[in-house]
């Protein structure tokens, strides 16, 4: 039996779990978290680790330069510089408001991007 | 009523004002930028709102629900607009482009300043002056709100969670971040942040550790780290040169009450914002404080809640001319482990149940948090874990309410489960 910690990123207060795992990878028990949602972080960090993106993209005739964006779903965690770096392809023009869609299945990853922020054309 | 400050305390604190019946066109709220919504609107990582929404929203996405409902009660806000002085009788000064030079006089004021960061003045690092160090805050304005990269190789000096907040966002930037250095043998930051903003990213956080000197001339060149002993001074001999650009400092935030000592409102030396009882009454009737003016919160949603109760006594205050002046009021004090205690003074007949909000000195587990009453326990709870980044509350019932009702003053303290007080 092997055990993997590891400080659940769900909400602020970062409980430290302990994950056992048996020789072929299964899981035995998962301790520490304090929620259910604790539990299911820690299932999908051995396997499929996954965080929200979020960053600024360009908004042309906008009150702002940027427009602060998010991924409206997690994405694996490997993906997310790549996903950064594309970001920098898409270009919005104002007036936007905070949740409209920019961009559907982003990259092939079943995400959209969506606006964090409403700007006004100015 | 004029709220100063047009953040997320202001912002809740107006519209909690206006719910408890005071007219939008009485209120006024002041906002030194071009718009309302404060530190959030550069902040647009995710954590945001759990504990008030439920869900897990971005700082702009959780501006955005208090900016449009704002919007909606039609509560007026001048932005760009700055409030110069503040006197004694309630009276604002304030500029700005649409008024000029102003002056209002209010029923109440809510004072919702916010904090500042402290900059390299505060440290003494020796070195020379180059271009290129930052407080993290104006580095993620730079890159979040304007679009400039700061630097390209990047030391970063304190692990509060602005400084790891900005270590992911420049990493995701194309920035190298080659190490948080934290002067402490822990983290001020939360622990989801340790993890999702440097561990994912592989970037080194180094404890007990500074920066001893910055070189470089037009621009900087590197830094000096050194390890700290056990009372903060650099160990000779551990000096590290480390090749870099730019220098981050995320070493602490100032509550901003230049306004409120010049009105002459009692200030907390502890945590540098205005003594308040549990209405966030300030030592001025009629003049309420909260958010991070007050006390520097870690989360934004406690920060909502505190400014509902000072936007809700502001209220009261000018409809019913509430005056908590003629009651009684009894001191809260931090004792052992306990750096300090919010508010500072509880009215006698304060309603139940009472929420005490207080922060510890230092890393401690299993511990129990004991509230006295003239050195009576009235409240006893155990904690597993107390870190100094977490701000703590107990919440006070009626039952213990009444026993504190005669004390004279109320303490705080914490103590290990077999009655020695204040061991780490």
């Amino acid at each position: 039996m092997t055990t993997k910690e590891l400080t659940c990123v769900v909400c602020p207060m970062g409980c430290q779990i302990t994950i056992s795992l048996d020789e072929d990878g299964t899981v035995l028990s998962v301790e520490g978290n304090t929620c259910k949602r604790g539990d299911t972080y820690a299932r999908n960090e051995l396997t499929d680790p996954r965080r929200t993106l979020t960053s600024t993209v360009v908004i042309l005739g906008g009150t702002d330069k940027l427009l602060p964006v998010k991924t409206d779903a997690p994405i694996p965690k490997k993906d997310l510089l790549r996903a950064r770096e594309a970001l920098r392809e898409l270009t919005v023009t104002a007036p936007v408001a905070c949740g409209d869609v920019l961009c559907t299945d982003f990259l092939g990853l079943g995400v959209s991007i969506v606006s964090g922020k409403t700007v006004e054309a100015c | 009523m004029i709220v100063i400050g047009g953040g997320p305390a202001g912002l809740a604190a107006a519209i909690e004002a206006n719910k408890a019946g005071l007219p939008a066109e009485d209120i006024l709220i002041l906002e030194r930028d071009r718009e309302a919504g404060g530190i959030l609107n550069q902040c647009i990582h995710a954590g945001f709102g759990l504990h008030h929404f439920g869900e897990e929203l971005t700082g702009p996405e959780y501006a955005a629900r208090f900016l449009e409902e704002a919007k909606a009660r039609n509560i007026p806000c001048l932005t760009n607009t700055m409030a110069l002085s503040l006197s004694e009788d309630r009276t604002v000064t304030f500029v700005s482009p649409t008024e000029g030079l102003s002056r209002v006089s209010a029923d109440a004021i809510v004072l919702a300043m916010g904090c500042r960061e402290r900059t390299r003045g505060a440290l003494n690092i020796a070195g020379t002056r180059p271009a290129g160090i930052f407080t993290a805050g104006t580095a993620q304005r730079l890159v979040n709100i304007d679009g400039y990269l700061p630097g390209r190789k990047v030391v970063i000096l304190g692990s509060g969670d602005i400084g790891l907040i900005m270590a992911r966002r420049l990493t995701l930037e194309g920035a190298k971040v080659l190490r948080v250095c934290e002067l402490m043998p822990y983290s001020g930051g939360l622990p989801r942040n340790l993890a999702q903003c440097l561990d994912d990213f592989g970037i080194p956080l180094y404890l007990s550790h500074t920066v001893v000197s910055i070189s470089g001339k037009e621009r900087v060149e590197g830094v000096t780290v050194a390890e700290v002993d056990e009372n903060r001074r650099p160990i000779p001999g551990t000096e590290e040169y480390v090749p870099c650009d730019t220098l981050l400092l995320s070493v602490g935030l100032l509550p901003e009450n230049e306004l409120t000592r010049e009105a002459g409102i009692a200030l907390d030396p502890v945590t540098g914002g205005a003594v308040v009882d549990e209405t966030m009454q300030t030592s001025l009737p009629g003049i309420f404080a909260c958010g991070n003016v007050l006390h520097v919160h870690d989360l934004v949603d406690y920060v909502t809640e505190e400014a509902g109760r000072a936007g809700r006594s502001a209220a009261q205050f000018v409809l019913n001319g509430l005056d908590g002046t003629t009651r009684k009021t009894i001191p809260v004090k931090a004792f052992s482990g306990v750096r300090y205690v919010m508010p500072q003074l509880v009215h006698t007949d304060a309603e139940a149940p009472l929420t005490l909000f207080f922060r510890v000195d230092n890393n401690y587990r299993n511990k129990v948090l004991t509230v006295s009453a003239d050195g009576e326990p009235v409240y006893q709870i155990k904690k597993r874990i107390l870190v100094p980044g977490q701000m703590e509350n107990v919440v006070l019932r009626s039952d213990a309410l009444n026993r504190m009702k005669n004390a004279s003053s109320v303490s705080v303290s914490l103590s290990d489960p077999d009655g020695k007080e204040g061991s780490r």
